[in-house]
């Protein structure tokens, strides 16, 4: 083909097209034609690749495994899991499950952002939309826009028919009682696993195992029963909300127990917290003061120390102790409070709560069987109850005498609540030292679990001081008419600084009803009550404990089926 | 039906028309109304239509391309070159009338509202285009003074400035490979094959460099983890939830997703619902129909029936490949309809008149008939 010589159109029409110029037309055509249809063939076969590879490419789709939508997937590990219901002891609803949708996108499906921002304000408004756009935006294949919907808010959105908008439900724990049994109930973190009192003793149950296998979605887990009456819990915590307004006191704390089984009924630590937020829980003042607190309970230690003297069988009601003067040990001065100085039976050292009198059985008794009643008693070790909050008792590092003397009165040897609760039901029930529960158990069960620290006649001899402090003693502010209250009042000094402090104060009453038979048992703290005018300047045990302890037994008693007798 | 021994018009058409190409594209005819109860409903509801809109003018347009497809077929060769040049020049003033009368959408000038229907023009001018191309090139091989290239040159430039202008690529695309095939089945020699290849790929690479929507969608066919390929990725999902019977008609939830799932995504959408066995069948009868199309040219003795033929099975043909490959992600987004199954009226009578022609083009004629001269006048056959 020469394109040097360029004469005009048919030339240019030469150019086009390969020919042999020379040959004539005829062959011209037919050499034409054969080129012509190789290329039609060649045009063919390019298309018949073209269709192949559809083909091939639609066959590949066909079995290729549908992979799972990238956001279940995602949403599998977001779900909380599924937790059982907790209940008080008549089914009162404490901790549930709700189901609540919560909002995601996946921004690749999401063809106009414009739109979904402008519906999705609207519909939630504290949705914030910049950050709502950066988030529609992003190359994420899933992204949480809102945690926990109301469902009205999904419904609205639902019926927007946004693509690339979903929701997933996911498991939130609700508390309906929320501060009222916050210390017991516990509470969960985001992920719903238990992190605190009964909720983490749920998990340790085989809970948490459950869920690792994937077992506890379903919402038929069956609900935990706990020994709380939520009556109970509100009437005793109503009662030490007033006396804390009452008294001015920073925090209080009380405990009512079922001497026969050990049940818990109620238990209130305030300040307490809402498990519905639970990083209310991390305030300090927020401790459960019951089980994870140690205390110098002060004279509601006589208590054990005047059944050590009873139970030892050296000592009856008609045993003296002289309290005519003050003990002095080294550079220590103990005296009465209700200094009486003259020669005191044991009851009378029970009822005006003798210093000198207590410290004198003891140490008449001896450091040995001292430390030995206070090992059976339990208070050497920490408590075991379901909550994982719990405190190791303080003990004295060495037990010298005048420990001894000091802690038959309740000073230098640190209990929590729930211990000395225990202690005091066992002194009552006829000498039975069973475990606190916060699950139902039978008084057959409570038994075997039981172990016998004093003898059954020292629990009556005990009662009947109990009684007679109410009666004549420094608790007579307990008396709940018909409910046979019986008790005994501690005031303690706090340490401040490494000292006593006569004017900060621990108060508490070791309380139990009705005495002629004991079914319950209370223990009621106040931390630092101030005096009032009603009080008279006073700010010891018997004028804000005991009143507040009478009050609430003279409400609860009723609701626990105790009756009342009237004469 | 009709008697051996019937000399009319229709009785000749029935028993030299080729058949079961016919039966081919009236399947692919009826497929596409059903595909269309499926993908169109949800896009008449975005547009707050009634669900069966699109349907009904489906409908409509399919009886009236029915009609210009047997009556097209009807047509003699001379009568095809006849109403081409016709259709043509009609085409092109209309384009240029787009340029001027023509409303947007998105962007892009392509439609003439004629009341009820808008019509899109350049449908037209493809099917005529890719006849009087083939008729050019016929023609300059026999007869050698009379300027057939230059025209043929001429006439893309001319329809591919229209279609620039309007802006509208894959018109363009199309023109010119179909441009590319006449030529190449004309007998091209491989140096114009190589040279003209060249300028396709720059011009491919210019408008990369110089049209920004055209470097968006070669980047996110390149690249589709930095970019947004919403559409195509909605489109896989819809071949890998159909699977190979589909979810059932009526059951598809991805063309919800698809801005065009009764148009560019028509083949998607039928996936999810009917089942990729029915979307192999739908390839199986393009490239049939393609295949077939071309081997009749190939046994073609008369040039301009061969390379008219070639032209406007390559125009169905690389229409169907392109919607299909992008449907699949072998191919970026572009957007053409697939041949009779999507909805459009203008397509669908432009594409009727372009394989009414095939037909009428790959009758069965005597070896020997005679053929007429550009005059009229009765010349011996070309001697083989």
């Amino acid at each position: 083909m020469a394109i040097s010589n360029w004469p005009g159109i048919p030339a240019l029409s030469r150019l086009f097209m390969r020919k042999d110029t020379g040959g004539r037309p005829v062959r011209r055509v037919a050499d034409h034609g054969r080129r012509s249809r190789s290329r039609v063939l060649l045009t063919a076969a390019v298309f018949a690749l073209g269709y192949t590879a559809i083909a091939g490419r639609l066959l590949t789709l066909a079995v290729a495994e549908q992979q799972p939508a990238v956001f279940l997937a995602t949403a599998a590990d977001a779900v909380s899991q599924a937790r059982p219901d907790i209940r008080d002891r008549n089914g009162v609803l404490l901790a549930t499950d709700i189901r609540t949708p919560s909002l995601y996108a996946e921004p690749h499906r999401i063809y106009d952002v414009d739109e979904a921002i402008e519906l999705l304000t609207a519909a939630v408004p504290d949705l914030d939309a910049g950050g709502l756009r950066a988030k529609l935006k992003s190359d994420k294949r899933f992204v949480w826009l809102k945690r926990e919907l109301s469902p009205e808010q999904r419904d609205t959105i639902h019926n927007f028919g946004l693509p690339g908008i979903g929701f997933i439900e996911e498991n939130r724990r609700f508390y309906p009682s929320g501060r009222l049994t916050s210390h017991v109930v516990g509470h969960v973190n985001i992920d719903n696993a238990g992190i605190a009192g009964m909720e983490k003793h749920i998990d340790t149950m085989g809970l948490a195992a459950l869920h690792d296998a994937g077992l506890a979605r379903d919402e038929s887990q069956a609900p935990v029963t706990l020994t709380l009456d939520v009556r109970v819990q509100h009437a005793l915590r109503d009662e030490i909300m007033t006396a804390m307004e009452t008294f001015s006191a920073k925090a209080g704390a009380g405990v009512v127990l079922n001497v026969h089984t050990g049940e818990v009924l109620a238990l209130v630590s305030l300040p307490d917290y809402d498990p519905n937020e639970p990083a209310t829980a991390l305030e300090k003042e927020a401790i459960n003061r019951i089980t994870a607190g140690v205390y110098e309970l002060g004279s509601t230690f006589k208590a054990f120390t005047v059944a050590m003297a009873l139970d030892s069988g050296e000592a009856d009601f008609s045993t003296t102790y002289d309290a005519r003067s003050p003990i002095r040990v080294a550079s220590f001065t103990i005296n009465d409070f209700h200094a009486q100085r003259r020669i005191l039976t044991l009851p009378e050292v029970f009822t005006h709560s003798s210093n000198i009198g207590t410290a004198k059985m003891a140490l008449a008794a001896g450091i040995e069987r001292h430390k030995e009643f206070m090992h059976r008693m339990g208070f050497f070790e920490r408590p075991h109850t379901e909550l994982p909050e719990s405190a190791e008792p303080l003990t004295p590092a060495r037990w010298s005498d005048l420990a001894s003397m000091t802690i038959s009165f309740g000073h230098g040897f640190s209990v929590a609540p729930i211990q000395a609760a225990a202690g005091g039901a066992a002194l009552m029930n006829g000498g039975l030292l069973i475990p606190p529960t916060f699950l139902p158990r039978t008084q057959e069960q409570a038994r075997a679990l039981a172990r016998q620290v004093v003898q059954p006649s020292t629990s009556d001899m005990m009662r009947e001081l109990f009684r007679m402090n109410v009666e004549e003693g420094t608790a007579r502010k307990a008396a709940a008419k018909g409910f046979r209250v019986g008790g005994k009042t501690g005031t303690a000094e706090k340490v401040v600084n490494g000292r006593y402090s006569n004017s900060k104060l621990l108060t508490s009453f070791l309380a139990a009803f009705p005495t002629d038979k004991p079914e319950y048992l209370m223990l009621l703290m106040l931390d630092e009550p101030q005096a009032t005018e009603q009080t008279h300047g006073y700010r010891t045990s018997g004028w804000n404990a005991v009143p507040t302890s009478g009050k609430v037994i003279t409400r609860i008693a009723p609701l626990l089926g105790v009756k009342p007798v009237l004469d | 039906m009709f008697a051996r021994t019937d000399r009319g018009p229709l009785a000749t058409w029935w028993w030299t028309v080729d058949k079961p190409m016919l039966a081919a594209i009236i399947a692919l005819m009826f497929g596409g109304l059903v595909l269309s109860l499926a993908g169109s409903p949800p896009v008449a509801d975005k547009l707050g239509l009634d669900p069966f809109h699109f349907v009904l003018r489906h409908a409509v347009f399919l009886a009236a391309a029915l009609c210009v497809l047997l009556a097209t077929s009807l047509l003699d060769r001379r009568a095809i070159r006849r109403v081409a040049i016709g259709v043509f020049a009609v085409g092109i003033v209309l384009m240029v009338a787009t340029l001027f009368a023509g409303f947007e959408i998105k962007g892009a000038r392509r439609w003439l509202n004629l009341g009820a229907f808008a019509l899109q023009p350049s449908e037209f001018v493809k099917p005529a285009f890719a006849v009087i191309i083939a008729w050019l090139f016929s023609e300059a091989e026999r007869r050698p003074d009379m300027p057939a290239h230059i025209i043929a040159v001429g006439l893309v430039g001319l329809v591919v400035g229209l279609l620039v202008l309007q802006p509208d690529f894959g018109q363009t695309m199309l023109i010119v490979l179909v441009w590319g095939a006449v030529f190449f089945a004309a007998g091209m020699s491989w140096r114009w094959i190589v040279g003209l290849g060249g300028l396709g790929v720059g011009g491919i690479v210019a408008a990369y460099a110089m049209v920004p929507h055209v470097r968006s969608r070669i980047d996110r066919f390149l690249n589709p983890e930095a970019h947004d390929t919403y559409q195509t990725d909605t489109a896989i999902e819809a071949f890998l939830r159909g699977g190979w019977l589909g979810q059932g008609p009526g059951e598809g939830t991805v063309k919800r997703a698809l801005p065009d799932s009764h148009t560019d995504f028509v083949f998607a959408v039928a996936a999810e619902e009917f089942g990729i066995i029915v979307c192999l069948i739908i390839v199986a009868l393009f490239s049939f129909v393609v295949l077939r199309g071309l081997m009749r040219a190939v046994n073609e003795d008369d040039d301009f029936a061969r390379l008219a033929v070639t032209g406007l099975v390559a125009l169905f043909g690389i229409q169907s490949l392109i919607n299909m490959a992008v449907n699949l992600s072998l191919m970026p987004a572009k957007g053409m309809t697939l041949p009779f199954i999507s909805y459009g009226g203008s397509s669908l009578l432009s594409l009727a008149y372009g394989m009414g022609m095939v037909l009428a083009l790959t009758r069965r004629r005597p070896r020997g008939e005679a053929r007429r001269s550009p005059a009229g006048r009765v010349v011996p056959a070309q001697p083989r």
